[in-house]
């Protein structure tokens, strides 16, 4: 049965091009899939290792910025994709020194002020990013001959790298790593009485996520072929936090929901009426007040409930698809 | 000389507003536990609200307290209706603080549009005082004064009537103050109004300085942010100290390193993290 599910979805994601009307909704899905990876990379922290990060816009902001620099700086696709990385990856490494000082709040705010310092530097510093008017890249790479630039094959190659995120968190989630991450967010200090080395876990797990969001960062570069402060602002974090809550933290397929649900009121809100970031904010207070779990634990929730109700009660019940997390 | 005296006068002026805005959120943060991401939009609601009052003729003063004093309501609504419920979850408060905060940018976009608002200021301070032969305008002074006035009028508060023991009764050991018979949750929504309020005024005060325009509530709240971090949360004394320090770099930084602004603002704050979590004047760690 899972299997089965399995295999329609993966037939259903790979052959949207296919079967949505119009180049419009080939993009819509392209930046839903781009914007699942970054919020599967949040969700490392937010869900996983229970830490909240409202500065993950910045870390996106640095793979897509360093991916601008050195493209039009003249070198390759293949060189520009490994600094980017090398540098989102390092620049992870520091927001996790600095951030880990703190967890529960004082993680929140650490991660506020870098951040902003990121947005303050692409926005500030024109010499080097050119400001308010971003960066523009011209080509996208053609990885083994094909090129990129057609909506369709670009979302085939975001699927194909959708598809690697996913696996990769669910690798994560079942190895003892994982295991380990969970016991750091649940019981911090019988973790350390245990012999965890508890900062080192989340120390890990924060470079695990920077580098899953320096590749949603390379892909939104590649996808707008700009990149501009916009990308680095609060408001992207919080736009990408609110995917993976709205979603369900500390579950798998939660973000990549959520991803789906923000993307789509975006897209679909900003046609009719102007004004996206009130809905934004509406969104986030209703999800947060009413649905704190997040709509695929809530889902899921709300079946079992269904389902306990017209089973006979001795039937166990399946567990949820999300409940690996928990 | 003179352009350094100008630039430390609008550091200190700048550091009155900012000790405005971050004596709230600090004692919001310090009782409540929760950063209040929703403050710079107080700010700005309060900025945005005294235009409209002084447009209808409404003089400067009474438009500062009355615009102070509808943010204070929205406030109070704010905790009694959406914090209330959401009691003990505080990463759920911070969230919806975060959702309010872009709720009312977008409804201020609506109404104010997006174009700068200036208020004029106020027309006994317009004008140069000369102090030790150097011409300072008259209105930054007045800011200094004010925020030097409402510190005062804070710590005696907070250290000589029974609402300020109770709210550091609060601060210190919530589990305690309940058991000992404070209404704890009362003060929550006395702080949270309170605090609100300053940020209102602040936003008043700043207008003739800052003028008013969307994205001013982005503006400010790292600021806030700054100043409690590098203050400690909680203690007025570090707010003050944390308002002035962030003063100068902000203008100092802004002249001197004009692109890296934002660095010389931000640096000094991660090292006292690294080196002091709980802040110059916290007392356990935020």
């Amino acid at each position: 049965m899972k299997r089965v599910a399995l295999a329609v979805a993966l037939a259903a994601l790979a052959t949207v091009p296919l079967w949505v009307p119009g180049t419009f909704y080939v993009n819509i899905a392209s930046q839903i899939l781009l914007y699942a990876i970054f919020a599967l990379g949040i969700n490392v922290l937010a869900g996983y290792a229970g830490l909240v990060s409202l500065g993950h816009a910045g870390l996106f902001g640095i793979a897509a910025y360093t991916g601008a620099k050195i493209l039009t700086g003249g070198s390759g696709h293949l060189t520009g994709v490994a600094a980017a990385l090398a540098v989102t990856v390092l620049a992870a490494a520091v927001f996790a020194v600095l951030a880990l000082r703190g967890t529960g709040l004082g993680f929140v705010m650490i991660t506020v002020a870098l951040g902003q310092i990121v947005w303050g530097v692409a926005y500030r510093w024109i010499s080097l990013t050119n400001g308010d008017n971003g960066i523009s890249v011209t080509t996208r790479p053609s990885p083994l001959g094909l090129s990129l630039a057609a909506p369709r094959s670009f979302y085939w190659a975001t699927c194909g790298v959708f598809l690697l995120a996913l696996l990769s968190m669910a690798v994560f989630v079942r190895s003892p790593f994982g295991a380990a991450v969970r016991g750091t967010r649940d019981q911090p200090r019988r973790m350390n009485a245990l012999g965890y080395h508890v900062w080192m876990i989340r120390f890990v797990a924060f470079l695990f996520s920077g580098l899953w969001t320096g590749v949603a960062g390379l892909l939104y570069l590649y996808y707008n072929q700009f990149v501009s402060p916009q990308a680095v602002a609060l408001t992207a974090s919080a736009e990408a936090l609110l995917m993976v809550i709205s979603g369900g933290t500390g579950t798998l397929l939660g973000p990549v929901v959520g991803a789906g649900l923000v993307v789509l009121i975006k897209n679909v809100a900003s046609a009719y009426i102007e004004r996206w970031n009130f809905v934004l904010g509406a969104t986030f207070v209703v999800i947060v007040v009413f649905m704190p779990e997040g709509l695929v634990p809530g889902l899921a929730r709300l079946a079992r409930r269904a389902g306990a109700r017209w089973r006979p009660p001795a039937v166990a019940v399946p567990a949820p698809p999300g409940g690996a997390g928990r | 000389m003179g352009l350094w005296l100008l630039l430390a006068v609008n550091s200190i002026t700048l550091g009155g507003l900012l000790f405005l805005l971050s004596a709230g959120f600090s004692l919001i943060f310090g009782l409540m536990k929760i950063p209040n991401l929703a403050h710079g939009s107080f700010f700005m609601l309060g900025a945005y609200l005294a235009t409209s009052l002084i447009a209808h003729g409404v003089g400067f003063w009474p438009a500062a307290l009355v615009a102070g004093l509808g943010v204070a309501v929205f406030g109070g609504i704010v905790e009694r209706l959406v914090l209330r419920r959401l009691a003990g979850a505080e990463l759920a408060q911070v969230l919806v603080t975060l959702g309010l905060s872009f709720m009312v940018a977008d409804v201020c976009l609506m109404v104010w549009t997006g174009d700068p608002i200036r208020i004029d200021t106020p027309p006994a301070l317009r004008g140069a005082t000369a102090v030790m032969g150097f011409g300072f305008p008259t209105y930054r002074l007045a800011i200094s004064v004010i925020a030097v006035v409402f510190a005062a009028g804070l710590w005696l508060l907070l250290d000589r009537t029974r609402l300020g023991a109770m709210i550091r009764a609060g601060v210190d050991d919530p589990a305690m103050a309940r058991v000992a018979g404070i209404r704890v949750s009362r003060l929550f929504t006395i702080v949270f109004c309170l605090g609100a309020w300053l940020a209102g005024f602040a936003g008043v005060m700043g207008g003739p300085i800052l003028s008013v325009y969307p994205g001013l509530d982005g503006e400010m709240l790292p600021l806030a942010l700054v100043v409690v971090i590098l203050g400690g949360s909680g203690s007025l004394v570090g707010s003050l100290v944390g308002s002035v320090i962030v003063g100068f770099l902000y203008n100092f930084g802004q002249a001197m390193f004009p692109e890296l602004a934002y660095v010389v603002l931000f640096l000094p704050m991660l090292l006292v993290l690294v080196v002091r979590p709980q802040g110059l004047f916290g007392r356990t760690a935020a």
